[in-house]
């Protein structure tokens, strides 16, 4: 009884910890990378004991920086949910890994430990309403800042995000459609089948169009370039215009933790999760009649958080990657691409798959 | 624990809701709105309805909602723009409704449990969907037509030229 209690706290602890940290390393990798693609040097200048690493340090100095500057709330703001506003946009964030598995069961002795926090049976159902809840955060941030260029930076943003929410909603029911169930661990282990006797059924081979389309939905909920018109930082501000020192800095957070979130999810449900290809619960099974590999357990288990990790950190770095590459779009561009294009290829796609599925059965 | 849950959210699905009468600014109002539908979701999860929770989460909260709060946003509602409405007629017509309703629901504590035990998947996305889509296929559709006729009517509406 308390064992269990305490796997279930050690889990969370370690997934809170993992997203936290990921997410504030993500700044530094944003600002190097970006240096990078500019042709600039970057962060250089904190230094520890007179060793700048890189700049990793500039995260930690933002950090003390931002816990020691003046919180300030505008004259005629509601201070209740001016206060609310970032909590209630990093919460989300925070609490939608849970449905998303990291691994398969750990064995240890006779207990059997599921690599993930909650195995829901509504899995994706629970990650898509959960996130609903994100749009909250800004929409308040701009209302409560009592300040005009807040306010419209919070309608630009709902509106945004309503709007993008169905297109990510329909591209994943081709997904649940091909794997037949709404489960995510159910759903990374099916994507260790393999078509043909030597292809992995991830979700990407099944399910391209739906890949492309998620991932550019996601974008636009993430509200980072080229769908940042709610916050437009360059030249208009936006939502958060009213916010400093700590609360400015949980809504950065929350940004880069979505960056993490939007990555685990793509990898879950289109790059196989933690599946490894070939690789089963005891070891490499090669196709083409190649033999097989026995494996040890722990290794096996290893190599499955792995991959799992290291496809989350590719995905993170393409997405920073497109934030430094793409121009902003105009914002009748915005709800254009997601009314007029995104929402309908979504059905076409939706309409085929089931075609197909039922075809097929 | 479950008791213990239960009444937690009872009581602040009860006062939010009672707030959102009572409040002056419909911001506020909005928000206790919020806070009663996850009120809500955490009893559905508690009658071991785990996909109607998420789903009044993921549709109440955060759809019609943000709708509403969209609304008030874009028409920048304050609590001085509004009026208190309500003449002698509204009062007498909600007393009466608040009573036969409170009625009803006393008559029904006196049944007792009248629920069979739940079934062993009750709950999921299987088990619903299946009966969704067998027992009451018909209201499921009439509900489907009358999403569309709504969809139909607000394009309409948007379409009409303004003098």
């Amino acid at each position: 009884m308390w064992a269990d209690v305490l796997i279930i706290l050690l889990k969370v602890l370690v997934v809170l910890l993992a997203l936290i940290n990921l997410g504030a390393l993500l700044t530094w990798a944003e600002r190097k990378q970006s240096a990078a693609i500019q042709d600039r040097i970057g962060p250089n200048r904190a230094r520890i004991a007179g060793r700048a690493a890189m700049g990793l340090f500039h995260a930690l100095a933002d950090g003390i920086k931002m816990v020691t500057k003046e919180d300030f709330v505008p004259a005629g703001a509601h201070r209740t949910l001016h206060t609310l506003a970032p909590a209630a946009a990093l919460f989300p964030a925070l609490v939608v890994f849970a449905a998303i598995p990291f691994g398969d069961v750990l064995r240890v002795g006779e207990r059997v430990i599921p690599l993930q926090i909650a195995d829901l049976n509504v899995g994706i159902v629970y990650i898509f309403a959960v996130s609903s809840m994100a749009v909250y955060g800004t929409m308040l941030a701009g209302w409560a800042s009592n300040n005009n260029y807040a306010l419209l930076g919070g309608l630009r943003a709902s509106s945004q995000m309503i709007s993008y929410e169905i297109t990510m909603g329909l591209s994943i029911i081709g997904v649940l459609m091909i794997y037949e169930t709404a489960q995510l661990n159910v759903i990374v282990q099916k994507q260790g089948e393999l078509l043909w006797g030597f292809l992995p059924k991830w979700g990407i081979v099944v399910q391209p169009a739906a890949f492309f389309l998620f991932l550019a939905a996601a974008m636009a909920e993430n509200k980072r370039v080229p769908f940042d018109l709610p916050e437009g930082e360059s030249e208009i501000i936006g939502y958060f215009v009213e916010y400093s020192s700590m609360k400015f800095a949980m809504f950065f957070l929350a940004e880069f933790v979505e960056i993490v979130i939007v990555s685990g999810l793509v990898v879950t449900l289109f790059f196989g999760g933690w599946q490894v290809p070939y690789l089963y619960a005891d070891g490499f099974h090669w196709p083409f009649g190649w033999g097989v590999w026995q494996l040890p357990h722990l290794l096996v288990v290893l190599l499955q958080v792995a991959s799992f990790g290291f496809k989350v950190l590719i995905g993170c770095w393409i997405l920073l990657t497109v934030r430094w590459t793409l121009p902003r779009f105009r914002y009748d561009q915005v709800m254009h691409l997601g009314w007029k294009i995104l929402l309908e290829l979504a059905f076409v796609n939706l309409l085929i798959t089931a075609a197909v599925v039922l075809l097929i059965t | 624990m479950e008791v213990f849950l239960f009444w937690i959210f009872a009581v602040v699905a009860m006062g939010c809701g009672f707030l959102v009468v009572w409040h002056r600014n419909p911001m506020n109002s909005a928000i206790y709105l919020v806070i009663t539908m996850l009120c809500l979701a955490g009893l559905y999860v508690l009658l071991m309805s785990g996909f109607v929770a998420t789903v009044q989460i993921l549709i109440y909260a955060g759809a019609v909602m943000v709708l509403m709060l969209f609304v008030i946003m874009m028409l920048n509602l304050r609590a001085d723009t509004l009026q208190r409405e309500g003449s002698t007629r509204a009062w007498l017509l909600a007393g009466v409704v608040g009573v036969v309703l409170v009625f009803r629901i006393a008559q029904l504590f006196s049944i007792g449990d009248p629920n069979p035990p739940p079934a062993e998947d009750f709950g999921t996305i299987e088990a619903v969907g299946a009966s969704l889509f067998s027992t009451y296929l018909l209201p499921f559709e009439l509900v489907a037509v009358l999403l569309l006729i709504a969809v139909i009517g607000a394009v309409i509406l948007a379409k009409r030229s303004t003098p």
